[in-house]
């Protein structure tokens, strides 16, 4: 039996890297410190639905075949196309996304990662106004008003309050962990003592209904000495029940809400009693604690990239940081979802000066979202090919995408029979990367962080490096005996 | 490996006072050796041709989280400059941000073969090196931000200077790093709250200490440790008009350091802290007050940081000067703070000789090079992409050869500039010689890179050969023909490989990277205590902190003996 | 209070902590199964359908349409909004337009919903025979 300190976890982008493995016989039998899904990956991950050997789709049906002759097959799908979408790349280590770019350039494809529907408007927000932000350190030392808006970390990323911000002892801050417990006890007892009274709040659903749509005007302790918590989004998730403060924006309107909210920064009236929902008044007394905040900090997700405006929500929300800074200081932070799609952005960024959405067709990397975007290449039918990596869009792209990629041939690397390996017509297996292979993975904050290989993967199971490198050499292969038969007469 | 023989080119060896004379270098097993076979060995017919050691930039932004997020947030600023695939190269991108590959392409065709990434922060130390280990062509190392460092500011305060070298030659080994870099030494901090220190001795909020206190104390840490660079500094109150006064009490402040008689600080981009006057109107150089200090003492090295007017992005550590510019331009801003060690940012910037205030700062930089007499002390680049992109070299080698060259771009600078710049009255014109030492020979001896800089035997043979015939022409006059041969060198050998060939690559071949192992008698204990202070003071762990070997493709580890 | 056949609702799709903890599982799993085959709603909303949670319905977009399981939002009011978690079944019915920037619009679709009582809720390998015939 082994113990292993310092394991980093290769789920979210929190990639907390304080978790204690146990192995026993090349097998993990605990996990401590972790979360939920962070046991569910290192208890799981051995699980039935593991693909165990290279498979390749004859006469309709998925069937077993040699590594030599999968990625052979692949080698040829890439090789022979015209223009290959080479798509996923979040869920894997730095060292593999580098060979990644290199096979993209080589075969001339779209070289794109999961960002696009993820952190894509926010990489494209930052393109328009830059980004004022910071390590989760930083955070954690110094800030005393904490804002999620349209993200909701107790169910994406479970210990990011506990790790980095409300939670979390800094040098300049105390966590509010005692202070959230005592309100949750007084919670507990309003709840008794309502019982006592024989009122049972389920009887009264149109009450409860109306009381959490009516607004509750802003608490006190919101302009209190010490940590704040605020949370915006369209219902109230697990991570609102803990806020000081939680403001429910109507569906598709937080481009307004922040517009207002920039406004009165300024100082300029509002002439409606509301905007998105949210009752002006009470966002006055919201404006007040952002500025009077020492350091405050707003962490968005998918709630703002994927709704209405996109990233022009982002450039709007990063716009409303840089007005703060005129007043203290103010900073904002995406909430990366896949353990390493921030590497799969710098990687690709430092080898061809793009995050995402990277055309190779004419022999140099382009970017126009929109255009070189794997998503638009999909929809409007263009790709002639698919490689999916460490990603899953089976599970994730809209129908419509879906359907013109099993229209073409789709090489899957995968240790898992996902959805988009159901779909595969060339299925090669890969080692679990943090578990069974070790490499580097970027934070979302962008730190980068060693990955650890606890056990060994399965006899005859390679790593996506490794696969990736093997297709590649036999791609060049492939491409000079080509060039020899047209130079040939 | 195979033999060179570089013949009868006009060598320009500073270190070993070699000027222009016409001889052969031998070269075996990727040094420079006294002869080789020449029967065996390849020729290289150097006839008419000049041949300099490989060029040494000892400052410039090339890898790393800040240059790769300044990378990412400018699509526009790579469409304009594409590079495509070969069979020998990788593709990427420019302009004022190359992709890794194409960076190590562009260093190499200008004869360039060292480089020192300057910026580091220790927490992103494994991305840098990333990044290095895709650079080609080029041997590199960088500097961690050490100035801000809570443990460095804790131990000054409490005024334990061995406690606090320790700790410097344990971040140097761990983040593999190479020099002492420093940035608004106690701004970063500030920062933190968003605040700043407006003079060297301000007191730094939360931390009773003042940027003095931190330069000084650094730089005697820097001594106690022989490491072969000084202290590299970014002074307080950078690119604020009025700062050559701060910039003059620094120097002063740190004359009372010991020395052996080797600089004890490197001032860098030193035209960004030499401006008088007091508001961006009445802004003037102070060019004249600062290289008199230098030409009086012999402390002090600096690299100019000169402007070229072009689209560029400006980045550094120093957060606070970065905010200064968002202000003043409204362009997008990266704040990148970094918890218990530093901070940063990134502006785009378009220098204009139409704006005043970028047309004397191009003045000022020249002014600097051309004013400080000893050319050991100077050393010539752009803050690579802070004042322009490093591509920009023989330009800048134009102007300080030629004083033609000069006045052709100052005639076409904004008139008040033109008005207020020393230029006109300055007739200094490098030789070749005096440019080896800029560009190469003094920027490795200030690095303390001993085989590096110079042709001597045993050194590097890292050679830079250009196709400019110093018997048949007068570089002063034909300052063009110069500027081009320096562009695309006819060869660049590294390590004894021929890599471009008429400035063109012609061979892939990784750089070394370079790192301090600096013993200190008493190792810098590694117990609880300080394992749970690190838990306190970083959201990693210590374990997961280091740069392990790994992370360094080639490595080349520089062991210093710490005399404490 | 008026039954009505139809609602016409705004369709959201998102992480939860379920989907998150199935997906480590395997795609093929039965917490994957449980906790994407489900859609959030509003109890006022599903009142108006006649439904529990439990409950089949039919959720339609301009996209396609999927039977879902219906579940209450617990924490708070949410009229005129489903919230389906990520995964192949929301896919079915999310808007693809991407208004030419990468991104489909996740978060926003209008949509129909009605109670489908005797339609059945398809395991993930019926789902992907039915759209995609894999």
């Amino acid at each position: 039996m082994s113990v292993i300190n310092a394991v980093t976890c290769p789920i979210c982008g929190c990639l907390c890297d304080d978790i204690e493995v146990t192995v026993v016989n090349n097998e993990v039998v605990k996990v401590k410190n972790g979360c939920a899904v962070c046991e569910a990956k290192y208890m799981g991950y051995k699980s039935e639905h593991r693909i165990r050997q290279p498979l390749v789709r004859k006469e309709g049906k998925l069937v077993p075949v040699s590594m030599d002759e999968a990625i052979h097959k692949a080698a040829e799908i890439l090789a022979n196309a015209n223009y290959p979408v080479l798509y996923g790349w979040s869920s894997t280590n730095c060292e593999a996304q580098r060979v990644g770019v290199e096979l993209a350039e080589e075969v001339g494809g779209v070289l794109d990662n999961t960002a696009v529907v993820c952190h894509g408007p926010s990489l494209m927000g930052t393109q328009e106004v830059g980004i004022p932000t910071s390590t989760l350190g930083q955070i954690r030392h110094r800030a005393d008003l904490i804002i999620y808006w349209g993200c909701d970390p107790w169910s994406a990323h479970p210990r990011h309050l506990e790790r980095y911000t409300t939670f979390t002892e800094g040098r300049f801050e105390d966590s509010e962990w005692k202070s959230y417990i005592n309100k949750v006890k007084a919670v507990a007892g309003k709840k008794k003592l309502l019982s006592a009274q024989r009122v049972e709040p389920h009887k009264k659903p149109h009450e409860t209904v109306a009381e959490s749509l009516i607004f509750n005007k802003p608490p006190e302790t919101l302009q209190k000495e010490g940590r704040k918590l605020i949370v915006v989004d369209v219902r109230k998730s697990m991570t609102a029940e803990m806020a000081d403060y939680f403001i429910q924006v109507q569906p598709g309107k937080d481009y307004e809400l922040m517009q207002a909210i920039r406004a009165l920064i300024k100082d300029e009236e509002l002439d409606v009693e509301q905007v998105a929902g949210v009752p002006v008044d009470y966002l006055r007394e919201v404006v007040d604690a952002l500025i009077s905040c020492k350091f405050g900090v707003i962490f968005f997700g998918m709630g703002l990239t994927q709704s209405a405006g996109k990233f022009r929500n982002i450039e709007v929300a990063i716009s409303l940081i840089r007005d703060l800074n005129s007043r203290t200081k103010f900073l904002i932070m995406p909430m990366r979802g896949h353990f390493n799609v921030s590497g799969a952005n710098i990687v690709s960024a430092w080898q061809t000066g793009y995050a995402f959405g990277v055309d190779f067709s004419l022999g140099y990397p382009r970017y126009n979202p929109g255009e070189t975007t794997s998503m638009d290449v999909l929809l409007r039918g263009e790709s002639d090919a698919t490689l999916v990596i460490a990603a899953d869009p089976g599970a994730t792209f809209p129908k419509k995408a879906i359907q013109h990629m099993v229209k073409h041939p789709l090489i899957v690397i995968d240790p898992h029979l996902n959805a988009t390996a159901m779909l595969g017509d060339v299925v090669i297996p890969s080692a679990f990367v943090g578990i069974e292979v070790s490499g580097t993975a970027y934070r979302m904050d962008n730190v980068p962080l060693p990955l650890k290989k606890v056990v060994e993967p399965p006899e005859g199971i390679l790593t996506d490096e490794e696969i990736l490198k093997k297709i590649l050499e036999e791609v060049r292969i492939i491409k000079s005996k080509r060039d020899e038969k047209t130079e040939a007469p | 490996m195979t033999e060179i023989l570089i013949k009868n080119g006009f060598v320009f060896d500073p270190l070993n006072k070699i000027n222009g004379e016409k001889m052969d270098i031998a070269i075996k097993n990727g040094k420079i050796v006294e002869s080789v076979n020449e029967q065996k060995a390849k020729k290289i017919d150097a006839a008419g041709l000049t041949v300099m050691p490989g060029g040494v930039d000892i400052h410039t932004h090339i890898a790393g989280g800040e240059v790769n997020t300044g990378r990412m947030i400018r699509p526009e600023d790579h469409v304009k400059d594409v590079v495509s695939k070969t069979s020998i190269t990788r593709s990427g991108t420019g302009y004022s941000i190359p992709s890794t590959f194409v960076t190590g392409y562009r260093y190499a065709k200008m004869g360039y073969t060292t480089v020192m990434n300057p910026s580091m922060a220790p927490l992103g130390a494994k991305h840098t090196h990333e990044e290095l280990n895709d650079i080609p062509l080029l041997d590199k190392a960088t500097f961690p931000l050490l100035g801000d460092w809570w443990f460095v500011l804790e131990h000054l305060q409490r005024g334990d200077l061995e406690g606090c070298a320790r700790h410097v030659a344990w971040m140097l080994e761990t983040t593999k790093g190479y020099a002492i870099k420093i940035v608004n030494p106690g701004g970063l901090e500030s920062w933190g709250f968003g605040r700043n220190v407006h003079s060297i001795d301000d007191t730094v909020p939360n931390f009773d200490i003042t940027p003095r206190d931190i330069m000084c104390g650094l730089a005697k840490v820097n001594k106690m440790l022989n490491l072969p660079h000084s202290i590299h500094l970014h002074t307080n109150n950078l690119g604020i008009p009025g700062n050559y006064v701060t910039t003059l009490e620094t120097m002063k402040a740190l004359e009372n350091v010991p020395t052996d008689g080797r600089p004890t600080c490197h001032i860098t981009h030193l035209q960004f802290s030499s401006f008088a006057g007091d508001n961006w109107g009445n802004m003037k150089s102070a060019a004249e007050e600062i290289s008199k200090y230098i030409n009086n003492h012999n402390h002090i090295t600096f690299d100019m940081g000169q402007i070229v007017f072009t689209d560029t992005t400006t980045m550094t550590a120093d957060g606070p000067f970065e905010f200064t510019l968002y202000q003043l331009s409204g362009h997008k801003w990266v704040n990148t703070d970094v918890e218990t060690e530093t901070s940063g940012g990134i502006i785009p910037m378009h220098y204009k000789r139409t704006s005043a205030v970028n047309a004397l700062q191009w003045s000022i930089g020249l002014e600097l090079a051309l004013l400080v007499e000893d050319p050991w002390k100077v050393f010539m680049t752009t803050d690579h992409p802070n004042a322009g992109p490093f591509f920009a070299y023989p330009k800048i080698m134009a102007w300080l050869i030629s004083k033609k060259a000069r006045m052709a771009t100052l005639a076409k600078c904004h008139k008040k500039a033109q008005k207020r710049s020393l230029l006109p009255s300055v007739k200094r014109e490098l030789s070749l010689y005096e440019l080896a030492i800029v560009t190469r020979a003094g920027q490795a001896k200030a690095l303390g890179l001993k085989n590096k800089g110079h042709l001597g035997v045993g050194a590097d043979a890292d050679i830079a050969i250009y196709d400019i015939n110093p018997e048949k022409i007068d570089v002063a006059k034909k300052y063009k023909t110069a500027r081009k041969a320096f562009g695309n060198a006819a060869y660049t050998i590294k390590d004894g490989k021929i890599v471009v060939k008429d400035g063109e690559v012609v061979q892939h071949t990784d750089g070394k990277t370079m790192w301090l192992d600096v013993k200190t008698a008493e190792q810098l204990k590694v117990d609880e205590e300080m394992k749970l202070k690190f838990k306190k003071y970083w959201t990693v762990e210590y374990e997961n902190y280091p740069v392990y070997d790994h992370y360094v493709k080639v490595p080349e580890i520089i062991s210093v003996k710490a005399s404490v | 209070m008026m039954m009505q056949q139809k609602l016409r609702v705004t369709l959201i799709t998102g992480r939860t902590i379920e989907q998150g903890v199935g997906k480590e599982y395997g795609k093929s799993s039965p917490e994957y199964y449980e906790a994407c085959s489900m859609v959030y709603m509003d109890a006022e909303d599903m009142k108006k359908l006649g439904i529990k949670t439990g409950a089949h319905v039919l959720v339609r977009t301009p996209q396609g349409s999927v039977v879902l399981r219906a579940v209450k939002y617990p924490r708070s009011a949410t009229p005129g909004l489903i919230y389906i978690p990520y995964g192949p079944w929301a896919n079915v019915v999310v808007d693809d337009s991407t208004t030419s920037i990468g991104m489909p619009t996740f978060k926003g679709t209008p949509a129909e919903v009605e109670a489908a009582p005797d339609q059945p809720v398809l395991s993930i390998e019926e789902l992907l025979k039915k759209e995609f015939g894999r």
